[in-house]
């Protein structure tokens, strides 16, 4: 293939019939696209440069807004650049900034046109590049160019001096070295009185303080100056952020600049300059009563705007303020309950997290109930966005708002029944986390999980399964406190219990086990004790029977065995009779029969087992109830001795474990758990390959039945289970209805119950009206909780659920983030990254002026342990403010070199500070006016 | 800072984009599917920002374009709107009441204005009148260039080279 020739070049397609051609889409447009994609490929190698730049234009088009692939034509883009045009040279440039990155291959060329460009006498030619090294900078290209950059920062020209500002935040991200370079005339250019090149400046150095706040301190009273005296709104935008960042650090600077910001609050008109301002005040003025006083004021103006964006933004800034200020939200909490019903969805959100924001100890069960009704009407994202929020504020630190638990597991349980529940998962770990902490709610626990069992509606709904084991679960583990185990067992073994998933259906046959072992021993007890009374002299069962009793104790169940005696006689202790124990025995036979064949090993196996034992203790049972007292003794024993095991088994409570109680076990001698288990591979490799096949079900059959089988299995599978589905058909018909109590009947059908009709707005309105009154009442500070209980003790484990480490990780990774900066980024010393240029910076100006910057250090150390690599470098920077009035090069020099031989790649960060400390950076003459400044 | 600027039509078309952040090819797109899905389906009297990925969107619409910009959390959203409607309002004077149309056929002018307008994704340029004239400038350079390459002396002379 030859390049285009004149005629190619002469009847070139033009960027705007390339566009055409794709708007009237005669061929379609994939083709039209792929077929000029072919032109410029054959264009792009044209020697005319007006040729090759129009189909590089072409290209670029292409490129950027159908996200074609423009990688082939890097170098091309390097030709057109080199074209003495600045016609050619603009979109080259504008080629190279979408289609470059810090991988292109030919990065490495284009140095030397930026440079050529950059010291260009065409001011144009300037800004491209500089617009250009602003995208694609990577470290290379910064440490090269880092000469000329400095040079422009000094430009005559204003037009190409703010570029050079706005391009050295790239510059100094790459390649922090130039830090040192350039650092001292973008300070200059602080007082520059040009509008848009202050404005750059301050957006490079609100960047670098929201990186790294500490090391611009010294820089504060540039800062204030230009609060004062700007008049522009865009730079006294930036200048408030910087403010931000700065003042937590130094209470004094923050008492200093209250009075300008709330000037300036109360003088514009300029919306964003107001909510800057406020912004400010509620996160980093927040000591400042009469200042947080005058920007809730201003938020209030916001929240009653017709403007939706004020709205939001007011929300979003007391939802800043509320942890701190709680009557911000609550003067203004009409207007964040009516808020909720708003059309936008991000604004509803917002009011959602203030109206959590209100919760306490006392108003939490009427705010729930509330938004629970509120959750049923609004629509499914929303109503999981109510839901999600209820249950993390209710959850949050070890569930402390709640006092009643019984209220808040029916809560759940409710919550699990709306429609468009989706947090199934959520609720599931709350069921099991409060009933293993929360001892005396567990017979409630039990009662809501029946509830959530026996509702085989809910069994439909897929969100829900997780939710269901959790309620499996529960029911299973406190069986002793269900008021009808028999129920349970039905309920947890009716059929649609097929429309779960393998590992959830596994968890309700573990949990009909359990319930099955309890009914049986219950049934045992009475008659073992009536047994006993008749024959003293019996050992085996009167044992048994006090056994039982014994662990009944153990569990802390007197009142709840009390209470089924008084009020459930018809419960647990007589309803099992020998027709329902045969009852359970078939019924247990005839739901987990068809589950033997299935093909979840986890299923399989939990059936297996439930049968077995089944097997073992039904003839025995059945025998002894048909036959004579006395004979069936001998061989019920064996019976009730199995059960007893089976119960001793399952009686053991289980407790919340540490998250870090695994840490707390010493190893064993001998045992090495880092060793390099590699050599194995060998060994495991010629077992492998036998074992590959065995995990297939079945394999004994396979080798037999070859290829056919899994067909045979599956057939044999679907009889059992069209088998079983007419036996249980049968089943229930002979128990009548459905199996369930008729409580619930209303809400039986096959199908997923419908979502409660959505009602009229109006209603929605009423609510929010409910809700304001609710809140008024529950948020005036005369009513005193008057709870009925005491709280429940609460389990708790001092490592999981104070978290001290987890906290400490997050703070020292954040005091780290604050001293090192994004280390991890580029973490070669030799590159010397960012984090060092900082901390360097710091060491050179914090010389002089310490005790604030030691105190504020000393604040954020206080959280936690400071790691010693922190102390070291605090002391360090001691020990450098000491020797640096000396301050003699020859002896810096030499320092450095014995810095460097103590050998951690941070010492190296060092050194370059201690170089650093030699640049005449004039700080000398701007920090004896901090102290003042700032007292 | 700015991490991307996006124009897209009502009908889902990318109009403009430019990145101030490093984004791959593949989460460029997913970038433009996922926010023209969150942006296009908003009803019109909402609020104009977005939360998405921990950053906020600030977005306008004017007549059929969307003007979408990506900030970071703590940026000014009135103020990034301020930029947008500067951006408009420059458009507009350069084109004469600009429509979709002109930003479809002269996307490398609308691409070299935001350029004037924003720098590292960062507001460098807060008057209109001096973008009009840095633009008006930078055409006429063009201008005259084209003028000599497009005389047919000039165009034998390369063919013929």
């Amino acid at each position: 293939m030859s390049g285009p020739s004149l005629m190619d070049s002469l009847f070139q397609r033009t960027l705007e019939d390339l566009i055409k051609g794709l708007r009237q889409q005669l061929i379609g447009e994939q083709a039209f696209i792929s077929k000029a994609l072919e032109e410029i490929r054959k264009e792009i190698k044209s020697t005319d440069l007006s040729t090759k730049s129009t189909a590089l234009l072409k290209l670029s088009y292409l490129s950027s807004l159908h996200f074609h692939d423009m990688s082939f034509a890097t170098f091309h883009a390097l030709e057109v650049l080199s074209s003495p045009r600045f016609s050619h040279k603009r979109i080259a440039y504008h080629a190279i900034s979408i289609s470059f990155h810090d991988s292109t291959p030919v990065l490495l060329l284009i140095t030397n046109h930026l440079r050529k460009d950059l010291s260009s006498t065409n001011e144009f030619e300037v800004s491209l590049s500089l617009q250009c090294l602003s995208r694609i900078a990577n470290v290379d290209l910064a440490r090269d160019l880092t000469p000329e950059i400095f040079t422009l920062l000094s430009s005559n020209k204003l037009y190409v001096r703010k570029k050079a500002v706005a391009v050295v935040l790239r510059v100094f991200e790459k390649y922090p070295e130039s830090v040192r370079v350039c650092f001292k005339r973008l300070v200059e250019n602080l007082e520059n009185s040009d509008p848009q090149v202050l404005s750059a400046v301050v957006g490079v150095f609100c960047e670098l303080a929201s990186k790294d706040p500490i090391s611009y301190l010294p820089l504060a009273p540039e800062f204030y100056k230009i609060l004062v005296d700007s008049k522009n709104n865009w730079v006294l935008i930036k200048v408030l952020k910087i403010f931000a960042k700065l003042a937590p650090l130094e209470p004094r600077l923050a008492k200093r600049v209250v009075e300008p910001i709330c000037d300036h609050m109360r003088r514009t008109g300029a919306k964003s300059l107001v909510f800057e301002c406020v912004r400010t005040v509620v996160t980093s003025l927040i000591e400042n009563d009469s200042a947080v006083r005058l920007a809730v004021g201003k938020v209030r103006e916001f929240l009653v705007d017709e403007d939706p964006n004020l709205k939001y933004l007011g929300l979003q800034a007391l939802s800043i303020v509320a942890p701190k200020h709680l009557w911000a939200v609550s003067e203004n909490k009409e207007f964040v309950i009516k808020s909720l019903s708003d059309a936008d969805p991000n604004i509803k959100i917002e009011s959602l997290r203030l109206v959590m924001a209100l919760v306490s100890e006392h108003n939490v069960a009427e705010i729930s109930r509330v938004l629970v009704n509120y959750a049923l009407k609004s629509d499914p994202d929303f109503c999981n966005e109510i839901l999600g929020s209820i249950l993390s504020t209710c959850s949050r630190n070890v569930y402390e708002i709640i006092v009643d638990f019984d209220w808040y597991v029916s809560l759940l349980g409710e919550m699990s029944r709306i429609p468009h529940c989706q947090k199934g998962e959520e609720i599931e770990n709350q069921l099991i986390d409060i009933g293993m902490r929360v001892k005396d709610v567990r017979p409630e626990l039990v009662c809501v999980s029946r509830d959530l069992l026996i509702d085989p509606a809910l069994l439909g709904n897929s969100f829900l399964h997780r939710l269901l084991s959790a309620a499996a679960w529960v029911s299973g583990e406190y069986v002793e406190y269900s008021r009808n185990p028999l129920e349970l067992m039905e309920a947890l073994l009716q059929p649609r219990t097929s429309l779960l998933p393998p590992s959830i259906t596994a968890i309700y046959i573990q949990s009909a086990f359990k319930v099955l072992v309890f009914c049986l021993l219950t049934y045992l007890m009475q008659r073992g004790s009536t047994a006993s009374s008749m024959f003293p002299d019996n050992l085996p069962s009167a044992v048994s029977a006090s056994v039982s009793y014994e662990s009944f104790d153990d569990l802390s169940v007197e009142n709840v065995v009390d209470a089924t005696d008084t009020h459930g006689p018809t419960c647990t202790s007589a309803s099992i009779t020998n027709e329902s124990i045969v009852n359970l025995l078939n019924l247990v036979e005839l739901a987990l029969g068809p589950l033997l064949g299935s093909h979840d090993v986890e299923i399989q196996e939990r059936a297996r087992n439930v049968l077995g034992f089944v097997d073992l203790t039904k003839l025995d049972l059945l025998n002894s109830s048909v036959q004579e007292e006395n004979d069936s003794e001998r061989k019920g024993a064996e019976a009730s001795k199995t059960i007893e095991l089976m119960h001793g088994a399952f009686s053991k409570e289980l407790g919340p474990v540490s998250s870090s109680a695994q840490g707390k076990i010493c190893l064993p001698d001998g045992l090495m758990l880092k060793e390099n288990l590699g050599d194995l591979e060998m060994i495991c490799g010629d077992i492998d390959q036998p074992s590959s096949n065995s995990f297939s079900f079945g394999s004994p059959y396979e080798e037999k039945g070859g290829v056919s089988f899994s067909n045979l299995q599956i057939k044999e599978n679907s009889r059992q289970s069209n088998e079983s589905t007419s036996l249980l058909a049968e089943h229930r018909k002979r128990h009548g209805l459905y199996y369930l109590p008729s409580g619930k009947s209303e809400m039986i059908s096959n199908d997923y119950p419908p979502a409660n009709d959505p009602m009229l707005l109006g209603n929605i309105n009423d609510n929010a009206d409910d809700l304001v009154k609710l809140t008024e009442e529950s948020l005036t500070p005369k009513r005193k909780p008057n709870h009925a209980k005491p709280r429940p003790v609460v389990v708790k484990l001092d490592e999981v659920d104070e978290k001290p480490e987890s906290k400490e990780d997050s703070l020292s990774g954040a005091v780290h983030d604050v001293l090192f900066g994004s280390e991890d980024i580029v973490p070669t010393s030799s590159q010397s990254n960012l984090s060092d240029m900082p901390s360097s910076k710091r060491k050179g100006k914090e010389k002089q002026h310490t005790d604030s910057h030691v105190e504020s250090k000393e604040n954020l150390v206080d959280h936690g342990n400071p790691s010693s690599r922190r102390r070291k470098h605090h002391s360090h920077g001691k020990e450098r403010r000491h020797r640096s009035p000396r301050k003699k090069n020859a002896e810096e020099r030499k320092d450095n070199g014995q810095k460097l031989k103590e050998k951690s790649s941070h010492r190296h960060g060092m050194h370059k500070s201690g170089q650093r400390a030699e640049e005449p950076f004039n700080f000398s003459v701007q920090t004896p006016v901090i102290p003042d400044f700032l007292l | 800072m700015i991490h991307f600027v996006l124009l897209i039509s009502r009908q889902g078309k990318v109009r403009l984009i430019k990145w101030y952040s490093p984004y791959s090819q593949k989460e460029r797109t997913k970038v433009i599917r996922e926010l023209s899905g969150v942006i296009l389906t908003r009803g019109p009297k909402l609020c104009n920002f977005v939360e998405w990925r921990g950053f906020k969107v600030v977005y306008k619409r004017y007549a059929s374009l969307y003007f979408c910009m990506c900030i970071d959390q703590d940026d000014n959203e009135l103020e990034i709107l301020e930029i947008i409607h500067h951006y408009v309002e420059i458009l507009d004077r350069y084109f004469g009441s600009v429509c979709e149309l002109d930003l479809i056929f002269n996307f490398h002018k609308a691409y070299y204005i935001l350029d004037e307008i924003l720098i590292a994704g960062e507001l460098q340029e807060s008057s209109k009148k001096t973008v009009a004239l840095l633009i008006a400038a930078q055409d006429s350079l063009v201008e005259t260039a084209k003028e000599q390459a497009g005389s047919i002396s000039n165009i034998i002379a390369q063919a013929t080279k």
